[in-house]
Formats: C-alpha cells, sequence, structure tokens
C-alpha cells in the first residue's frame, strides 16, 4: 500500500498532471458535446462530480468487502445509482438545462473516467484518499470542459456565459458551437497541454 | 439435491453485497423518485402550457381546461381542450408516449376541434441517439405534422411525401421517425371516440 499516491498526491494529479481529458483522454463524448456553451459544460461537469464523488466514497467504504469477479458490476450498479439521481435533480430543478443536455446525463453512466477511479484508486485505498482523487479528477474535467467551452462559446456566439464580451460587431463563428468546432477546439488545445507538459518536463531535467 | 447445496450457498456467499446493494439503492432511488416526481411533473405540465398556443394556433393559454377521459384501451388520460380568448373551442392537446429507439419518448400532439387534422406535434422528453434521433425534437422535423389529417392513420416515407398522410423520415433516423409516428397514431386513435363527445361549448369562466 506504501507506493499508493497520497491523498494530496491524488488531488493535485486529477487536476494537470493526470487530466481527464488533457492527459487520459477519458470522457471524450461529454467532452465534444456538451462544450457549445459554459452553462451546459458547467453543469455537465457538476452532475460528473457528484457521481464521482459520490461512488468513491461508497465503492471506498465496501472496498474490504469486493470480489474482484463482481467489482465491475458493483460499481457500475453505484454509478447508475447515482447518475439516475443526479438526471432526476436535473430535471426537477434545471428542467430547460436538464432538456438541453438530453441523454448526455444519462451517459455518465459509461464515462471511463468514473469506473477507472473506482478501480484505480477508490477500491484500493482509503476513504479520505478516494474524495480527494474524486474531487482533484472533477476539477480537473471541469477545467477541460470549462476551457474547451470558453473558446467555443466566445468565439462561435461571442459570449462568456449568455454574457457578450465581443461586442455586437463580432460575426460569430458557428462552425465553432457546432460539432466539427468542438474537435478542432479539442485538437488544438490538446496540441498545446502536450507541448507545455514537454516543455516543462524538459525544463526539468535540463534545469 | 444435496449435492446442489453447496454451489447455491456458494452463489448468495458470492452475490450478497450486490444483492444488499441493489435494495439499498433501489430505496434511495424510490425515495428520490417520490420526492422529485411531482416537481418534475409540474414542470412538464409548465411546459404544455407554454406550447398549447404553438399545437392549436389561436388557443389562449389561461382559457385552457383540463380533462381527464377514457381512452378505447380503458386508461384514463389527461387532454387539454383549448379555447381561444373569447371562449371559442379551438382544438385539443393530447399527451402521449411509446417507445423509442433508446427509451421512451412524450409528445403532445395538437388537434383541431373537430378531430379531422393533426395541427401541431412537439417532443416533450426524449433520448434518443445525439445527432441521428434526437433530430425529432427539431422544428424542421415537428413541423412535418402539422396540417396532416387525423386520418388515415399517418405513415413514414423516405422519399418526398406524395400523400397528404405521409410524413418524411430523418435521415439516419428512420427508428425515431416510425415511432414518433406510431405514438401519434396511437394516441389519436385511442382518444377519438371520446373526444368527438366532448367537442364544442364555450370555456369555462
Amino acid at each position: 500500500m506504501s507506493d499508493q499516491p497520497t491523498a494530496a498526491e491524488r488531488f493535485l494529479n486529477g487536476i494537470l498532471p493526470e487530466n481527464p481529458v488533457y492527459r487520459q483522454l477519458l470522457g471524450m463524448c461529454p467532452t465534444l458535446a456538451v462544450t457549445n456553451g459554459m452553462k451546459p459544460a458547467i453543469t455537465m461537469a457538476g452532475a460528473t462530480a457528484f457521481v464521482l464523488i459520490m461512488s468513491n466514497i461508497i465503492v471506498s467504504l465496501i472496498r474490504g468487502l469486493l470480489k474482484p469477479h463482481l467489482r465491475i458490476l458493483v460499481f457500475t450498479l453505484t454509478i447508475a445509482t447515482f447518475v439516475t439521481i443526479a438526471d432526476r435533480f436535473l430535471a426537477a430543478y434545471m428542467y430547460d438545462m436538464s432538456k438541453q443536455l438530453g441523454p448526455y446525463v444519462p451517459l455518465i453512466i459509461v464515462n471511463c473516467l468514473i469506473i477507472s477511479r473506482a478501480e484505480i484508486c477508490a477500491s484500493k485505498q482509503s476513504l479520505g484518499t478516494a474524495v480527494a482523487d474524486a474531487v482533484g479528477m472533477s476539477l480537473g474535467f471541469a477545467l477541460a470542459l470549462a476551457s474547451i467551452a470558453t473558446v467555443r462559446e466566445i468565439l462561435g456566439s461571442g459570449t462568456w456565459f449568455g454574457i457578450n464580451v465581443l461586442g455586437t460587431g463580432w460575426p460569430a463563428w458557428g462552425i465553432m458551437v457546432l460539432p466539427p468546432g468542438a474537435f478542432l477546439t479539442l485538437g488544438l488545445l490538446l496540441g498545446g497541454a502536450e507541448w507545455f507538459g514537454k516543455r516543462r518536463s524538459s525544463r526539468a531535467q535540463t534545469g | 439435491m444435496p449435492e446442489n447445496m453447496p454451489e447455491k450457498k456458494s452463489y448468495i456467499g458470492q452475490a450478497w453485497l450486490v444483492i444488499v446493494l441493489a435494495f439499498c439503492f433501489g430505496g434511495a432511488l424510490a425515495f428520490v423518485q417520490t420526492t422529485l416526481g411531482p416537481k418534475i411533473a409540474e414542470n412538464k405540465r409548465n411546459e404544455t402550457y407554454s406550447v398549447i398556443p404553438t399545437l392549436v394556433p389561436g388557443a389562449a393559454t389561461d382559457r385552457t381546461e383540463e380533462l381527464v377521459v377514457e381512452g378505447a384501451d380503458g386508461r384514463d388520460v389527461r387532454v387539454y381542450k383549448a379555447f381561444s380568448v373569447t371562449g371559442e373551442h379551438l382544438g385539443w392537446v393530447l399527451p402521449a408516449r411509446g417507445q423509442g429507439f433508446a427509451d421512451v419518448i412524450e409528445v403532445l400532439i395538437g388537434q383541431d376541434a373537430g378531430l379531422e387534422t393533426i395541427t401541431g406535434m412537439y417532443v416533450l422528453a426524449q433520448k434518443e441517439t445525439p445527432g441521428l434521433g434526437d433530430f425529432i425534437r427539431g422544428e424542421d422535423f415537428q413541423s412535418r405534422f402539422a396540417g396532416r389529417p387525423a386520418q388515415p392513420p399517418l405513415e413514414v416515407v423516405k422519399t418526398e411525401p406524395v400523400e397528404a398522410n405521409q410524413i418524411l423520415a430523418l435521415t439516419g433516423a428512420t427508428i425515431s421517425s416510425e415511432s414518433v409516428t406510431t405514438i401519434v397514431n396511437t394516441a389519436v386513435a385511442n382518444l377519438r371516440d371520446v373526444l368527438a363527445t366532448h367537442s364544442g361549448s364555450h370555456a369555462p369562466e
């Protein structure tokens, strides 16, 4: 157990060094689908964070009872329960957003980020570490979605959170809020993250 | 039989955690549904009222009357009787639901007072395939139902419609298109006779 990362390391790793989107390429479906605006992106990040934190808590608490061949079934059962709760909550209190996100909230069930954290961390480490890991990964996922949504909404609509930031003269590049804009933005930001990471590691080696 | 006993015990021994979790999670979901269900139903009702003037042109939302009628299938259905500002009966809005490609689709159907024409269709809830089937909620697809006859039943076609009762399918989403059309046909047929007995009259003051 001593070779496992500490709670602080888990937390920090999730934000940048092991960012779920930019470093692990997990959760690509919501990353591409709901980042045409900041509001849906942040709502999706919040729903994913709720599911990730709750599933990590449950899995960590019952980790001593898990049978190796049944663990994936238990993970899926746990994740599906909290996704359903998040879906119902959005339908009750954020009805318009729930309709806008459509099937992408139920699709959190198949977001590999959540089941991978249950497998890698929560099923092996203590409750505190599992929570720190879930919070770090949730922040990393939220940062990734927010960065992509920022580029797409500003260039595609001239707004940020619906507030006009580029003035009425901005022509609004419609392609940026359409699916091609998602792929273009993700590709460019992934390239930027990779370049930044390599530059950092080469500086660390030479320094 | 005795030889099987250890194996059965082993099954329970292996799966007890899954069984306990299933019961706990099931209870939690039942509680969530019981708590949030009325709020979600209210949201849908508000949305229904907001689209009544679109589904029945000229209808005034505040003059709408809700009725619970028994359909031909024996089930009670809540329908909306739409009136103009002056109280003239203009048509009906029928909530309906049925299986789509991925999940249940809920729609609202507008009909004229004489039950001869479909005046509009609105997709209230769906979870069809993103980028394909979910285009059923688009204005383009929904508008294909407006002005169609209530009889004979609507049918989905893949080429430009030549008959009044034909609906052009969405490209790449034929099953979703057919699902919506079937839901509309079923609801219209189910309520035709009972609504005919309630047609006409003026809005309650």
